[in-house]
């Protein structure tokens, strides 16, 4: 039997997080106050109340075979990033024992070492062998560096003179090179923007059987599901789940909070909000054709605001709808004023709905911005009311969306009493 | 649906580097890593170290080029700085403050103590300032973290070898040449690169979480010069009780025996015996507490 590519087992690591002000760096003065303190502190019992220990991974244990792509998923401060520091060396577990068979290669370190004062023969050299590459390695491989990264005629420029394009270039033929046999990606991390990482990532996978075994960190579900066929659910600094992808995803989203299941509200009344208008957002909903399914590519979506409309509340409203990628890239703008003017809601509580009758957006995460306001200026506006999953269906192929496809500008609008359930008014 | 119509140059590079580094069948198998909390005893990690080797070179490389860029002058400086030092010393402590250089010539007397001094306090200097400076390695790679402080001496050393030719010149000019007792000298020497080491790793270490020592640092080396008399006077037979005092600091006997073994002169035996003795505890001691540290050094810095 092969040996595990990585092998991780009891790993925890912890760290100690002072409730200072001060932050993490401390003077020498500070420190020394700090110790002279710290005896009248235990006498009066308040030791302790200055530093909290974190466990940032607690018990974590799975085993990768050489040649599989897994994904890492969880949500922001689960420890993945711990996870990934500890697989790559940079910090040490405070528990456990990682074993690592192959050498270890990451694209979150693309260019680490660079030097701007340095030449760009200078820097492969350099960053070569801060990757972990022999010297002759480099001589044998300077060649292909140099013609990959296509700035054979600046080699003896300082890398500070490159142009951003050829020094990212530069940087990556190098870490090409390395040829490592475990691959650690952070998406979050990673150059690039999400279509090439995406492109990238389904490159990586058409050579599945290269033997390179992957580390994929993402939030992005789609990705995960496209590319690995393993997943580990990170919560907590647990393990929560680790088998097949599809099962751990499902898992994922079903599990409470995460993503909003197609047709369930979210609840605004406690959003980050902006506008002090009579008028405000209470919840909000997203799904697909039809309120039991999720939004897909190419197809249609339903957004339902709920609205609370009070006293003095303009008669000429106005409401806008807003999708926008995890880059903040706006890909999605509606607005009432354009199909429906001018627009009066009654006092109280009102649905309004958005139908978009072809949408044509990429799988991945979007955040949902909402606004009401008149000709005066806004009521209310939360720029990230909700986030809402586009899953790539199975008949997809996932190569075929670039990052940001057109978007049919074609929508409708509605409004309707809370009490009407399924009848829905259209103008 | 409409295709990504062209790809900026530099994302179809990644592709092909993910693509390039997916195709690769595993080179070798014998790269095997465990990582696990590991036990305090062991002060230095030589096999990791040789391991390494290659970029402690490059590292040095990068260090001893960076140095003069974008210099009208260059390596230069190497050779200028203690060649100002020695004609300020000799104006000021010789011909102004009437301090005695025995029989020797005292601009050959100031320079022999000062390049020593120069390769001590330099390498101290930059060794502790040297962690701190590769932050973004130090957060974002693995690699031996002694590495960094040792690189930085390394490239000092190259400076200090540059300056000699000061030394050289100033030997050849007044007519000294090198004694039988050379070895001495050398071994000197390496005595002070120990006590370099020692105090530039130690201090790198301590500056990773206390930045304090980055004023700490410069001011104390200017002390450390006046309290090494040697380097610009000749040490008096008869001395009081703080004199005596200033001679416990091991750079005295030590850069006094560099300078005597050379030009060919009394050398303090004992001296250099305990300067070679505290050196040793002094690097493992050194050694010991950057082992002890450098794995906080992600968390912290």
């Amino acid at each position: 039997m092969r040996r595990p590519a990585i092998r991780v087992d009891g790993l925890g690591k912890k760290y100690k997080i002072t409730h200072e002000a001060r932050g993490r760096y401390k003077t020498l003065r500070e420190s020394v106050m700090d110790l002279a303190a710290a005896p009248f502190r235990r006498l009066k019992g308040e030791s302790g109340t200055t530093q909290e220990e974190f466990w940032a991974l607690k018990d974590v244990a799975f085993e990768v075979q050489p040649g599989e792509v897994v994904g890492i998923i969880g949500r922001n401060g689960a420890g993945k990033s711990t996870l990934l520091k500890v697989l790559s060396r940079i910090t040490k577990p405070t528990t456990g024992r990682v074993e690592l068979n192959g050498r270890v290669g990451s694209l979150l370190e693309v260019g680490t070492g660079f030097h701007p004062e340095l030449t760009g023969r200078e820097n492969v050299y350099l960053n070569g062998s801060i990757l972990g590459m022999t010297r002759r390695e480099i001589d044998r491989k300077f060649d292909e560096i140099v013609a990959f990264a296509e700035v054979e005629k600046f080699l003896d420029t300082p890398v500070k003179r490159y142009s951003s394009g050829m020094y990212v270039r530069l940087a990556f033929a190098v870490a090409a090179h390395l040829e490592p046999e475990i691959l650690i990606i952070d998406e979050v991390l990673a150059v690039g923007d999400a279509s090439f990482q995406k492109k990238c990532l389904g490159k990586m996978r058409e050579s599945a059987d290269s033997g390179c075994t992957v580390l994929l960190v993402s939030h992005q579900m789609a990705n995960v599901r496209d590319l690995c066929g393993k997943a580990v659910w990170l919560s907590e600094g647990r393990v929560r789940a680790n088998a097949s992808t599809a099962m751990v995803i499902d898992e994922y989203t079903a599990d409470s909070g995460v993503r909003n299941a197609p047709g369930e509200w979210s609840d605004l009344r406690h959003a980050l909000r902006t506008g002090t208008g009579p008028v405000r957002f209470r919840a909000v909903s997203c799904y697909g054709a039809t309120p039991s399914d999720p939004p897909v590519p190419d197809g249609s979506m339903n957004i339902i605001a709920r609205l609370d409309s009070g006293v003095g509340a303009s008669r000429d409203l106005r409401i806008e709808v807003r999708l926008a990628d995890q880059f903040h890239t706006r890909v999605f703008q509606a607005n009432s004023f354009e199909v429906w003017r001018p627009l009066e809601l009654p006092q109280g509580e009102t649905l309004v709905q958005f139908s978009i009758d072809q949408l044509h957006l990429a799988p991945g995460t979007y955040g949902v911005y909402l606004s009401v306001g008149d000709a005066e200026g806004y009521h209310d506006v939360i720029s990230d009311a909700l986030r809402i999953e586009v899953l790539p269906t199975r008949e997809s192929e996932p190569q075929r969306w670039s990052e940001l496809s057109l978007v049919t500008r074609s929508f409708d609008f509605a409004v309707r009493p809370v009490e009407v359930g399924s009848a829905s008014i259209i103008q | 649906m409409v295709e990504a119509v062209a790809e900026p140059p530099v994302e179809r590079k990644l592709v092909e580097v993910v693509e390039r580094i997916a195709r690769t069948a595993p080179a070798s198998a014998e790269h095997r890593v465990v990582i696990e909390p590991e036990s305090p005893w062991k002060i230095v990690d030589f096999g990791d170290l040789w391991r390494y080797r290659e970029l402690l070179f490059f590292l040095a490389l990068r260090d001893v080029k960076v140095r003069y860029k974008q210099t009208a002058l260059g390596a230069a400086w190497a050779i200028l700085q203690p060649a100002m030092l020695m004609v300020i010393f000799t104006y000021f402590f010789h011909r102004m403050g009437k301090l005695g250089s025995g029989d020797m010539p005292y601009s050959l007397f100031a320079c022999a103590g000062l390049l020593p001094w120069l390769l001590y306090s330099q390498a101290v200097t930059q060794a502790s300032n040297s962690v701190v400076g590769s932050e973004r390695l130090v957060s974002k790679i693995y690699f031996p973290r002694l590495l960094v402080p040792l690189a930085s001496i390394g490239a000092v050393i190259v400076d200090f070898i540059v300056g000699c030719s000061l030394l050289v010149f100033m030997m050849i000019w007044k007519g000294y040449p090198p004694s039988a007792q050379f070895p001495v000298a050398l071994v000197a020497l390496a005595a002070l690169l120990m006590h370099a080491t020692a105090a530039g790793t130690l201090l790198a270490a301590l500056n990773v979480r206390y930045r304090d020592f980055r004023y700490v640092v410069p001011f104390g080396i200017q002390l450390l010069m006046f309290a090494t008399p040697t380097i610009y006077m000749e040490l008096p037979a008869e001395h009081g009780k703080f004199f005596t005092l200033l001679l416990l600091n091991p750079l005295t006997p030590l850069i006094d025996a560099f300078r005597a073994g050379l030009l060919g002169d009394d050398i303090p035996w004992v001296g250099l015996c305990m300067g070679l003795a505290s050196g040793v505890v002094a690097l493992v001691a050194a050694f010991a507490v950057f082992r002890k540290v450098e794995d906080t050094f992600a968390d912290v810095i």
